[in-house]
């Protein structure tokens, strides 16, 4: 976090206002009735080397964040660079060529690998369809990234039903690293883990990231998850980001109320101690009809008359630290200090 | 620096189930069942039989006899003669050769096309997915003996021209069952992970659509092979499949059922044959579709 540098030359990824909105279709004609805004109105930017947070509860659309940006989605509208390059104006050859830059870590260890392939064949993949290396190099390679992500060089000749979770998410891995990417989307790779195989998994990855110089879109629900490897933290909540901040900061002085509530719930590591917990009153609403002006409204603690109408603006509360709520009015903005003191 | 988690050691990989290869597990189920393995000789030897019909049938199919007429199953005649004299074990191999053949190439007719079909259309998805298949059901609803006649009437009536017309019906239940299959894969996270490879669209059917969905093919296409040759007995009978002096089954037994009354056994043999065949493909079909089911895999 010490050397987070912010020059134009450095940014790999910016996301601008992305949106991305589900017809729901009802009649016989089939008639566009409503929109579920999945994602709506979504803007962050990405460091080369850098890693950020991305959580929020189930349905808040932090995974189609990630699909869209990859393309495995397509927007409704928005703009998404990678290294400069319009991502959504792509397509065909050109589309797959930044996709091996791209690529993904899925959060199902069981639903992510073809249970037909062998282990070599999967992590190979990518290199046969890029023509990556001499032939006759690539099972040497696919077995040297095994044992990259823990695994063993016989595991390649191996089915996938004969792994567990925790090894199966290191195939994903080795799969992802195999056409040497610069980003990587890790769609809640540790939430279907075990805790003792959650901390493997992320130290690895914060290893790999050193190691290959990666920069991550970390997807998690859990904010203790991404604490530790996340450089910055996006909250989101009903398709909007309610609160961007560093790791540090964001845990320190946390702004929205959300994010404050979402703090306030993760257990304390000490036995016995008493945490105030603050449970948020209801459910998430559906995204089919959202509450007018903050989506968050009908469930704020501190919530004021205005939130109920006024729609929310992203506000850069201080450095690197910004933030949508009626709370912390865009009048009211400290002293704008230069970016690049973060952390 | 970064913050390191916790400093738990990795553990050491857990030891592996079972180094078998799916297609290694399928085989050692059928094998190991010897009810399939009844049925897989039975089938065996009726399709023996049938490919060395010239050199094991005692007399040729259509040596006419007419002083013996329709005689009972004697010594000479292991399973009698019909009302022209003619030996009727050597007519059910050579009618075998027929039926089976007609069964297999009207398969794998309706195999090769029902499969393109259907995954073109569940992959393509939208409004390709839905022409198609009103395509589908338009064909569905004209009566398949219509259409067989058209093609037959067109082409020439050759057997052959018959193999293909069989086959060009019964493609279109397959292409469903397949659309309904990559409609459920084409979301699947490895096929996501592949198209984010780079894997293009054909890789992607032919390495994860494909052998994800054998399953369910292989079991349709064993339970088409009957189907095909009770429809080609169907038309045979309607005079529009094999013509005489030629056999097949289906032609054995619909001649034997004319006379049933006063000479039982020319329809008893032959439909023996054909239950034979029909019973082996089913219950081979049943077995094969649990022995591909993964969800039985760790039993």
């Amino acid at each position: 976090m010490t050397h987070t540098t912010q020059s134009n030359n450095d940014l790999l990824l910016t996301v601008s206002d992305l949106k991305k909105y589900y017809p729901v279709r009802r009649g016989i004609l089939a008639r566009v009735a409503a929109h579920v805004k999945a994602v709506d109105g979504v803007s962050f930017s990405l460091q080369r080397g850098e890693t950020l947070g991305l959580v929020g509860e189930s349905g808040c659309g932090k995974t189609t964040v990630g699909r869209t940006i990859l393309r495995l989605l397509d927007p409704t509208s928005g703009e998404v660079h990678f290294n400069g390059t319009s991502v959504f104006a792509l397509h065909g050859e050109e589309l797959r060529q930044i996709r091996k830059q791209m690529q993904i870590i899925f959060q199902d260890p069981f639903g992510s690998l073809n249970p037909r392939m062998t282990v070599g064949g999967i992590v190979m993949e990518g290199m046969v369809a890029h023509a990556m290396h001499p032939k006759t190099e690539r099972p040497e390679r696919a077995q040297a990234l095994l044992e990259r992500v823990g695994l063993s060089r016989e595991h390649f000749f191996r089915y996938p039903h004969e792994f567990s979770g925790g090894q199966r998410q290191r195939i994903g891995i080795a799969r992802a690293l195999a056409v040497e990417p610069k980003f990587i989307v890790c769609d809640e790779p540790v939430s279907a883990l075990d805790v003792s195989i959650q901390a493997q998994i992320i130290n690895l990855l914060s290893d790999l990231k050193q190691e290959y110089g990666l920069s991550y879109l970390f997807i998690a629900h859990d904010l203790a998850v991404v604490q530790h490897i996340s450089d910055r933290i996006a909250v989101m909540y009903l398709g909007k980001i309610m609160e961007e901040a560093t790791s540090e900061e964001l845990f320190r002085n946390p702004l929205h109320p959300y994010t404050k509530a979402l703090l306030a719930a993760i257990p304390k590591g000490v036995p016995g101690e008493k945490a105030k917990r603050q449970t948020l009153p209801g459910d998430v609403p559906s995204p089919l009809n959202p509450p007018a002006g903050c989506p968050f409204h009908p469930r704020c603690p501190q919530v004021m008359e205005e939130c109920r109408s006024k729609p929310i603006e992203r506000v850069e509360q201080s450095a690197g630290h910004f933030v949508a709520c009626h709370l912390f009015p865009a009048s009211a903005i400290g002293s704008a200090k230069p970016a690049g003191a973060a952390g | 620096m970064k913050i390191r988690v916790a400093s738990i050691p990795q553990l050491a990989p857990d030891p592996v189930i079972s180094s078998l290869s799916p297609r290694a597990v399928v085989w050692s189920r059928l094998s190991r069942d010897p009810w399939m393995m009844t049925c897989a000789i039975a089938l065996g030897a009726v399709l023996l039989s049938t490919i060395l019909a010239p050199w094991i049938a005692p007399y040729p199919y259509d040596q006419i006899e007419l002083r013996l007429g329709a005689s009972a199953p004697s010594w000479n005649h292991w399973m009698g003669t019909d009302t022209l004299g003619r030996d009727l074990l050597s007519r059910c191999f050579y009618g075998g050769q027929i039926s089976i053949a007609v069964g297999v190439v009207g398969t794998l007719v309706s195999l090769v096309i029902g499969v393109l079909y259907g995954s073109i259309s569940g992959y393509r998805g939208g409004r390709t997915d839905e022409l198609m298949m009103r395509f589908v059901d338009l064909l569905y609803s004209l009566p398949y003996l219509f259409l067989v006649i058209i093609l037959l009437v067109f082409f020439s009536s050759s057997i052959l021209m018959l193999f293909v017309a069989l086959g060009l019906v019964q493609w279109l239940t397959m292409a469903r069952i397949v659309r309904g299959q990559v409609l459920s894969l084409k979301n699947a996270e490895f096929i996501q992970a592949a198209r984010v490879s780079g894997t293009n669209d054909i890789g992607i059917l032919f390495r994860h659509l494909l052998p994800n969905m054998a399953g369910p093919i292989v079991v349709y296409a064993t339970l088409t092979v009957p189907s095909v040759i009770l429809q080609e007995a169907f038309l045979s009978f309607l005079g529009l499949g094999v013509q005489p002096p030629r056999s097949s089954w289906g032609t054995l037994i619909s001649d034997g059922a004319g006379v049933m009354g006063l000479f039982p056994w020319l329809v008893f043999f032959p439909a023996i044959a054909l239950a034979v065949v029909l019973f082996a493909l089913n219950f081979l079909g049943d077995g094969l579709r649990d022995a591909l089911d993964p969800r039985q895999r760790h039993d």
